[in-house]
């Protein structure tokens, strides 16, 4: 047993970050606290350069298997550094303005990356439970930091009380599958399930519950009611990173999750995601038509993508013409599920970013305080509307090729219909989404003061901006990675050999 | 091959999205400046456009001016899946003339809109993104680029009609702008999604792992696959030609639409429709384009016939035209649904033919829209004596579109009505009565509006300004050349549309 604790440096790395930024806090008086942002993004792009350098191509694990590290892990972690660096970067001039207690903010924040970090690392399912806990506890924490607005302790109060809840059925079915199958390690369930041609009905049981605990993360319906009010209460800034972050984590765990551990049983599961995501991205994008709110637009949005993702997963395993189950691993299921996250993400924090400034200069975030923003501030207006665009699936933004690669991917093993069904909700996010670009270009504002914008913001939304269009016009680099990430999570090669359970 | 042969379809993408980016980064107060480097891309992309035509060699016909350029692996779907997403690059004989047609109307749309004000840099950065998607769907000869230049052409459509566009008053009920825009986008949207779901299945029933056409026209579907997908395409692509009964989206949205819009959008957007059936549907899919083009040449047959009579009781100019152009697009659908040399050849002439006329139509009303303000027939009255050049160009778009021989619609139609008197006689004779009610309804508002005795609102109009005759001027031109010398277009068409028709073994 040789346990080489150098392997977690980054966790380890980015941990200390988070005290560093805690114990500046309280040495820093008045406006020296501005500084603390910085340091947090300095501190996160040398764990990134750390992260890269370190683990490139290295595929080894710890703790006989509980943390796994390979491209997959590596490439989910860069992808959470990268993300905590646009959000504490698009966190600045609205916690200055908004929010207590920076220290605290940015401190809560880099841990709950830690706990990202794990989730994607995680290769036993009660390291998986405890990273996600701590992503879960800082986001509850952060959901709440505008202790003085009622809607954020609403929040805050309303997103403990269901993750508790879907905490618990997730642990429940842990030991279900625990008690019945002797681990909770992926590649001995994968053993074990292969083993018997059937699944015990006990072990279904278990599956279900982790299976709704996880989608209690994601938001998936029926258990996505938590989200809108989340979003809706939360600071802007803890709501992107609520979109995107901790969706991208739980997507992490539940890819590796279910190619390394599930795949034998994928008959008994299959079905389940299928139906999921078929009413995840109706219900998301029905009920998002009829709402106000731009955040809660943007949750039920974000439903509605979860919808697509969760689809991603459905197709990891085709089932063959003869209703039997053929054992075929998609890659591209997975590159889709992957591209389609970062495609989302990045037009997903360029969007929050932009709400952010209209909010910090109105104080307000329904769609109808848009009116005629494109007088009032053009180059934000740009951005916006390409992100509304790019999220209704529309070229040449990232999110026309994410959704046409991953919709392609689930057409390819056998789920034409769910593709349709896929872009036809697509279809009508593109209506709701019009109506806020609309609001942008069309009306008139009832007071055309021009919005001005902090050089910083102006930078990050440029690097978003252009990160959308490079993505939706060249995505090959970008693919490469992803490959390369789903290469690690499929091949026989993996740090403890999952393929021979299915061999 | 030389090397600007290789890279001019390519240019021809690049060209007008150059000039979006440019335009973006010129401040919004050089609003000259703007115009100026707008109608400079606009010209090179028709110099483009044009020596393209010129040099599409007829005698070796073919795709030519190929390039291909790797993007997008998909690994693990077919042996193609390496190169999986190309840029390749291509045209045929019917693509040439639908270039040169972009181009023409690309230019002059740009010069008509040299009036425009309010934040013109913006309405310029839209109007050439949806140029670079028309192009790119003409020169693409990959399903996915295909696709996705095709959406690109719809995108900037919301914004162009709902911010710079018009809203209608009727007695009754009005249309406002955003209705027009909206459901315009929720339309050729809907359409895109049936195309789509085609692709995809095209992708995963072939098997090759590419959505290259070059590969996939190879590849034999089963006679079932494209029965049932045929009419997703001819419904998908249908919507955006105007197909009836989804065509209900092209007169609000055209009439919404600012003048340059109206123009590349009757004049060239409808026209991706039609030439996507020919491109995608018939040549992937020619049993199944063969069984269902009974439907088709129904449908389009009612297209020519709902679309004039409806245009018979408009009172708005505008919608006269919108209608007008539903009519016209139902002769392309007929002569595609003819499916022989003759009626496929009047097709794409027709399609050439009523993007100029269209254009011309348009750029014309917004003459006349832009000095009187409004658009009412029973308002207007004897405007030609005091907007003479204005009458005589919309009586050129008018001969032209009830097919007066000399100009370029006599030739297409007469094409069309040959192919159908081979196939299907009777339609034949329904399509005549259809440009017989063309004639009523043109020469009525002719006499009504341009050539009656003055209106007494209208005594002290005045007639084009110096830019709107020349750019009227190009577009009437082309329609006279097509008329008087149909040859040099008739004999590209037609050799893009005998290797399309050596699909159909039995048919000539």
């Amino acid at each position: 047993m040789n346990n080489n604790f150098l392997l977690l440096m980054p966790e380890f790395l980015v941990t200390g970050l988070a005290f560093l930024v805690l114990t500046a806090d309280f040495f820093l008086r008045g406006d020296r606290k501005n500084f603390l942002p910085y340091l947090a993004v300095l501190g996160l792009i040398g764990a990134l350069t750390f992260t890269l350098i370190d683990q490139w191509d290295r595929v080894d694990h710890l703790y006989e298997g509980l943390i796994l590290i390979d491209g997959y892990a590596l490439f989910f972690k860069a992808f959470f550094l990268v993300l905590g660096v646009i959000v504490v970067l698009s966190s600045v001039e609205y916690v200055k303005r908004n929010l207590d207690n920076p220290g605290e903010y940015y401190g809560i924040l880099i841990f709950t990356i830690v706990g990202m970090m794990l989730m994607a690392a995680s290769g036993e399912l009660l390291t998986a439970y405890i990273s996600l806990e701590l992503l879960s506890f800082g986001l509850y924490v952060l959901v709440s930091f505008d202790r003085y607005s009622a809607k954020s302790n609403e929040a805050g109060t309303k997103y403990i009380l269901l993750g508790a809840f879907s905490s618990a059925l997730m642990l429940y079915g842990i030991s279900q599958i625990y008690g019945l199958l002797g681990t909770t390690r992926f590649d001995g369930i994968a053993e074990a399930l292969s083993a018997t041609p059937d699944v015990s009905p006990g072990v279904l049981v278990g599956l279900v519950l982790i299976i709704a605990g996880l989608g209690f993360k994601v938001a998936s319906v029926p258990f996505h009611m938590w989200a809108p009010d989340a979003y809706e209460g939360a600071p802007i800034p803890v709501t992107a990173y609520l979109a995107v972050g901790s969706k991208a984590a739980a997507f992490a765990l539940v890819l590796r999750f279910f190619v390394e551990a599930l795949m034998p049983a994928v008959g008994d599961w299959q079905m389940i995601i299928v139906i999921m995501a078929a009413l995840t991205m109706t219900v998301g994008n029905l009920v998002a038509l009829a709402q106000s709110n731009l955040k809660r637009l943007l949750a039920y949005s974000s439903i509605g993508h979860v919808g697509y993702l969760l689809m991603g997963v459905a197709a990891l395993a085709a089932v063959g013409d003869d209703g039997r189950i053929q054992l075929q691993l998609s890659h591209l299921a997975s590159n889709g599920l992957m591209l389609h996250l970062v495609a989302y993400g990045v037009t997903n924090m360029a969007v929050f970013l932009g709400i952010a400034v209209v909010y910090n200069a109105t104080g307000k975030d329904d769609i109808a305080n848009l009116a005629g923003l494109s007088r009032r501030a053009p180059f934000l207006s740009a951005v916006m509307a390409v992100s509304f665009f790019s999220l209704a699936g529309l070229p040449i933004f990232a999110g026309f090729i994410s959704k046409f690669y991953l919709f392609n991917a689930v057409a390819l093993q056998g789920l034409l219909w769910l593709a349709g069904l896929a872009i036809f909700t697509s279809l009508i996010s593109l209506y709701y989404y019009l109506n806020v670009v609309r609001q942008i270009y069309i009306e008139d504002a009832p007071d055309p003061t021009p919005i001005s914008m902090p050089k910083l913001t102006v930078g990050v939304m440029g690097v978003l901006f252009l990160a959308i269009i490079f993505l939706g016009v060249y995505p090959a680099p970008l693919m490469e990675a992803i490959q390369h990430a789903s290469d690690a999570l499929m091949s026989s090669e993996s740090p403890i050999g999952l393929s021979q359970a299915l061999r | 091959m030389d090397n600007f042969d290789s890279y001019a379809l390519f240019l021809l993408v690049v060209i007008p999205m150059a000039g979006a980016v440019v335009v973006m980064l010129i401040p919004g107060a050089l609003k000259q400046q703007i115009r100026w480097v707008s109608s400079a891309f606009a010209l090179s992309a028709l110099l483009v456009s044009f020596y393209v035509f010129w040099a599409y060699d007829h005698e070796a016909g073919g795709f030519q001016f190929q390039r291909t350029w790797d993007w997008l692996a998909m690994p693990g779907t077919g042996p193609l899946s390496d190169k999986a997403i190309t840029l390749t690059l291509g045209i045929d004989g019917i693509a040439a003339p639908m270039i040169l047609l972009t181009g023409i109307v690309m230019l002059t749309g740009v010069l008509i809109s040299w009036k425009i004000a309010d934040r013109n840099k913006e309405f310029f950065v839209l109007y050439q993104l949806l140029l670079s998607g028309v192009f790119g769907v003409f020169v693409s000869l990959d399903l996915f680029f295909f696709f996705f230049f095709y959406e690109l052409a719809v995108l900037p459509m919301y914004l162009l009609i709902g911010v710079w566009g018009s809203s209608s008053e009727f007695p009754t009920f009005s249309r406002a702008k955003e209705y027009g825009a909206m459901k315009l986008m929720i339309f050729l949207v809907a359409g895109s999604v049936l195309i789509w779901i085609v692709v995809m299945a095209i992708f995963v029933e072939s098997g090759i792992g590419s959505f290259n056409l070059l590969e996939l026209q190879n590849v034999t579907f089963s006679d079932n696959f494209q029965r049932v997908f045929f009419p997703f395409l001819m419904v998908g692509f249908g919507v955006l030609a105007g197909l009836w009964p989804f065509h209900t989206w092209s007169p609000d949205g055209h009439v919404a639409a600012p003048t340059a819009v109206s123009m590349v959008h009757a004049g060239v957007l409808m026209k991706l429709g039609a030439f996507g059936i020919i491109r995608v549907g018939i040549l992937l899919m020619p049993e199944g384009a063969q069984d269902w083009m009974p439907v088709l040449i129904g449908l389009g047959t009612v297209n020519v016939l709902y679309g004039a009579w409806s245009a018979l009781g408009q009172t708005d100019l505008k919608y006269v035209i919108g209608y007008s152009s539903v009519s016209h697009m139902g002769y392309v659908l007929m002569g595609i649904a003819t499916l022989n040399s003759l009626g496929v050849t009047g097709a794409v002439l027709q399609m050439l033919s009523h993007g100029l006329m269209t254009a011309l139509f348009f750029a014309v009303v917004g003459v006349v829209y832009d000095k009187t303000h409004t658009r009412d027939i029973n308002v207007l009255e004897g405007l030609s004596k005091r907007m003479g050049f204005t009458a005589v160009l919309f009586a050129i778009a008018g001969f032209a579109s009830l097919g007066l021989p000399g100009l370029s619609g006599f030739v297409a139609e007469l094409l069309v009505f040959l192919g159908l008197f081979q196939t299907y006689p009777i339609l034949g004779v329904l399509g005549i009565i259809g440009a017989a009610i063309t004639a009523v309804y043109i020469l009525r508002l002719m006499a009504k509006v341009f050539f009656g005795p003055l209106g007494e609102r209208w005594q002290d109009e005045t007639d084009a300004s110096g830019l709107e005759r020349f750019s009227t001027l190009i577009l009437a031109g082309f329609i006279l050349l097509v008329g008087l010398f149909p040859f040099p277009f008739i004999r590209v068409i037609n050799t893009g549309v005998l290797e399309i028709l050596q699909k159909f073994p039995e048919a000539g």
